[in-house]
Order: structure tokens, then C-alpha cells, then sequence
């Protein structure tokens, strides 16, 4: 067990390739319940939810979901989001567990709007069920027909026969569902997916296949390839931004930098030496120090070593050689196109 | 599982004596805190080796980690095969996959390594 972000979690069950390989080929499930919840509610929730995030929310259809950056006015990451539509009225937030306090009290500053902000994380459990045999181990589990959940879409539905929040969203790069539950409920309804999960090979993943399986599909993680130092035009993530969308917190510095350009850029990358970027380690290139790794595993899937570093925009593109200093060895790797993996549809 | 003609170190390393040799590996305690082994570095033969130094690194898919020699003295020989085969440290830790082989300049240093009962004790094991 480590400690994340104030919470007792398990990095592997029965070891980090096992549970990766068992989300990308059959189903996995996680104790998501660390991630923090905050709703907003009240005539003019939308307007509040829209000012303090990147992404459309007019665009959102109730029922519908997307990712978001919550940012500072200098155009740093608070957190990235996911933003749920309940009703006209209600927005649900799913949030960062160690950024939770943080986002809330971020957004109560920006209420000039008539709306109301709880900091709800205590009432929700989260547990993610992940992999192609996902919905056929939950739909055992619930009424709701959950193929009629798109992508990016949710419904509130009984889940053993508790009330629940049932999300077709995840953070492996697989088919998958994230279900909001009572905490009461949690460790039971943990093993009922278990139960229903057998027939499939169900394994309990932690925090360490978490990161190999989101670093593939190359999703990011806040104080890796995110933080209040970071812009999501510099993430790579410049689709959760709508400039045109109409005012919002962060707006201005945004529309500067893409008139501007940005001066580092995302880009991932794989070894060719031998050895693992790991984060914080240097990027040089042509013999200089020009960035630095954000994120870096061996990839089970793809049976290489791969990674997410900072370049200067102008040398961010793929197919370039670069070295990773590892233990004060500069060690060879080259930059790529991503996702690293993406599942087949 | 732990051998009693082992001694070990506080940082999970064991050592196993023959002369004034000692052979070094990694325990099968660190091995399952450490999850899927993917790359191990090794000193080469002939270097030279401080007790409680770091004599290499073994990295999990997860971290990288020090290896901290039990005693001093010269590398004598080290497990080519762990190149091509980190796994093994996963499923023969106490066995196939040691580490080096160190001639031992101070073989005193032994008495400050633990027993396996105490090494047991020390990592709360269930005998």
C-alpha cells in the first residue's frame, strides 16, 4: 500500500503486466473512490460550470459527459476534469483526489453566478470496471441496458440494487464503465463485479497498471504531464479547449499563447537504448538539455519502453532522436506519434 | 523460504558465504515489493565494492531501486544471464538469479548482517 494523496492505495494485486494485461484483454476492476466529487447545482450551474472550465458545456446534452481543465487565469492546470451533465441544473464533477479541496474552493471563488458548489466526495464511492469484457460482467449486475450507454455518456441506474451513477468513461484506453456507488455499498457491490466477473478472468488492478494502461493511450496525469506550471495548449490537449466558446477563467492567456505559439509541447517517445525514461528524468537534444521526461514505463502491451516528455515546440514533432539522461548516462530513444495504443473498435 | 545459511541486510539483499567469497542477490521479500523486474545493472567484475554502497540497480515496471552490498571487496563475477532474463529475479530470487559474486575484503562486516529468523522478524514474514 502506498500513500496517494492521503489515501491507503494498493499499487499491484497480483503484479502490474498480470492486471494490465487483464483490462486490455478481458476486464479489470479498480477502487477509484480516492477521486474527488464536486456538484454543482442551481439556475445558472451551467454558466458556473461553464466559466471555470476549458471545454463547451452549452455543447453538453444531459446524460452526456466530457473532459475538462479547470485552470488558472495564467492558463495553468488546477485539474483536469470530467464533467457530467445530470440536468439543465446539476453538474457533476469528477475531480482529482489530491486537487479535490483545491478545485472546490477554486470554483467558489469564481461563483458570481447563482449556483451552488458542494464538495461532495465523501458521499461517493468509484469503482472501475475496465477491459473488453467490462460490460458483460456489469450488465449482470444492473437493469439498465448498458449498451445503449454511448461513449462519454452515463445514466443513473441500480447497480445491485443500489442506487448508482453508471458512466461509460475510463482511464485505461479500454471499453469501460466508471460507477459512482454509495461508499457503504462499495465493498460489497467490489465483490459482486468480482463474482460476475470470474467467468471472464476478472483481476483487482491498482495504482501501478493504472498508470501503465493510461500512459498507452496516452492520457494525463495531474503533476506528470499536467500541473499549474502547464497550459493544455503545451499538454497536447488543446481539444478540451474552446476559445470560441465565450469567456472563461484562463481564456485570455490562452488566446495569447496560441497567437503567440507555445514554447514546449508534449510529444511521447520510445527507447532505443536500454533503459527506462522515467519522469523527471532530462531530455537532451543535439547534446543539450532541451526537456524533460513527464511520464515513462515499459509498456506491457507493446513491449517497449515508452514515455511523454517536454520539447521546444519547434523540435516537438515525431521521429526525432533524443536522449534520455538515466543515471547520468545519456541514453538513446526516439520521439513518436500517439496514443501508443488504441484499442481496436 | 529464507535460508538459514543466508545473512541478510536491512536494504533486502541476502548473502551467502563459501571462503572468502560471498555471493549477493536480492530477497524474496524485496522481489514481491518491487512487482515485475524488467532491467537489472550490474558493477563490472574487478570493481570495487563498499558495504552499504550501491553496487547496482534493479528496476520494476514500477520504480528503480538501489542494490546496497552486504560487504566489501572486489566483484568477482556477475549473473550475465539476468540481462536477458530480469524475470528470474521474480521467480528464483534466493537461487538462479543472484547478482555478483564479491571476493571479500572484510569478512567481519558478516557480523552486522541479520540471521534469517531475525530478517524474518524484521519484515514481519510468517514463518
Amino acid at each position: 500500500m502506498v500513500d496517494f494523496g492521503g489515501w491507503d492505495m494498493p499499487v499491484q494485486y497480483s503484479g502490474i503486466i498480470d492486471e494490465h494485461n487483464a483490462v486490455r484483454n478481458g476486464v479489470g476492476i479498480f477502487d477509484v473512490s480516492h477521486m474527488g466529487e464536486i456538484e454543482i447545482r442551481g439556475p445558472e450551474a451551467g454558466r458556473l460550470t461553464d466559466f471555470v472550465t476549458t471545454n463547451a458545456v452549452q455543447k453538453l446534452k444531459v446524460g452526456q459527459a466530457h473532459y475538462s481543465g479547470l485552470l488558472y487565469e495564467h492558463g495553468g492546470f488546477v485539474d483536469d476534469i470530467l464533467v457530467h451533465k445530470v440536468a439543465g441544473d446539476h453538474y457533476f464533477l469528477c475531480v482529482n483526489a489530491s486537487n479535490q479541496d483545491k478545485d472546490f474552493e477554486h470554483i467558489r471563488a469564481h461563483n458570481r453566478f447563482d449556483a451552488q458548489v458542494e464538495n461532495a466526495g465523501a458521499r461517493y464511492a468509484q469503482l472501475a470496471v475496465q477491459g473488453p469484457k467490462a460490460r458483460a460482467t456489469l450488465q449482470k449486475l444492473t437493469p439498465v441496458d448498458l449498451a445503449a450507454i454511448k461513449y462519454y455518456w452515463f445514466t443513473d441506474g441500480d447497480v445491485c440494487g443500489v442506487p448508482a451513477r453508471i458512466a461509460h468513461t475510463g482511464y485505461t484506453g479500454e471499453d469501460g464503465y466508471e460507477i459512482y456507488i454509495p461508499p457503504t455499498e462499495a465493498v460489497r457491490i467490489w465483490n459482486e463485479v468480482m463474482n460476475a466477473g470470474a467467468g471472464f478472468g476478472i483481476k483487482p488492478a491498482g495504482l501501478g497498471a493504472r498508470n501503465t494502461l493510461r500512459l498507452e493511450a496516452k492520457m494525463a496525469l495531474y503533476g506528470h504531464e499536467i500541473d499549474a506550471g502547464i497550459s493544455p495548449l503545451e499538454a497536447d490537449l488543446g481539444w478540451i479547449v474552446k476559445l470560441d466558446k465565450g469567456d472563461f477563467v484562463g481564456r485570455d492567456t490562452l488566446v495569447k499563447q496560441k497567437e503567440a505559439g507555445v514554447r514546449r509541447k508534449l510529444i511521447g517517445f520510445e527507447m532505443r537504448g536500454r533503459g527506462i525514461g522515467r519522469d523527471g528524468y532530462e531530455v537532451f537534444l543535439d547534446g543539450a538539455a532541451a526537456g524533460w521526461v513527464t511520464s515513462g514505463s515499459p509498456s506491457p502491451t507493446l513491449n517497449k519502453n515508452i514515455g511523454l516528455c517536454y520539447l521546444p515546440a519547434e523540435q516537438s514533432h515525431p521521429g526525432k532522436t533524443i536522449q534520455v539522461m538515466i543515471r547520468s548516462q545519456p541514453v538513446d530513444a526516439v520521439t513518436v506519434e500517439t496514443p501508443f495504443y488504441k484499442r481496436a473498435k | 523460504m529464507y535460508p538459514d545459511n543466508f545473512r541478510y541486510t536491512k536494504e533486502h539483499e541476502w548473502l551467502l558465504t563459501e571462503g572468502d567469497t560471498g555471493t549477493v542477490g536480492i530477497t524474496d521479500h524485496a522481489q514481491q515489493e518491487l512487482g515485475d523486474i524488467v532491467y537489472v545493472d550490474l558493477p563490472k567484475v574487478g570493481a570495487k565494492i563498499e558495504a552499504g554502497k550501491s553496487l547496482g540497480t534493479v528496476e520494476s515496471v514500477k520504480a528503480v531501486s538501489d542494490i546496497y552490498s552486504p560487504v566489501s571487496g572486489e566483484v568477482t563475477r556477475i549473473n550475465e544471464s539476468l540481462a536477458d532474463a530480469p524475470e528470474k529475479l521474480n521467480s528464483d530470487p534466493h537461487g538462479e538469479a543472484w547478482l555478483v559474486k564479491i571476493r571479500m575484503s572484510a569478512p567481519e562486516e558478516i557480523q552486522n548482517l541479520m540471521s534469517s529468523a531475525d530478517y524474518q522478524s524484521y519484515i514481519g514474514a510468517e514463518k
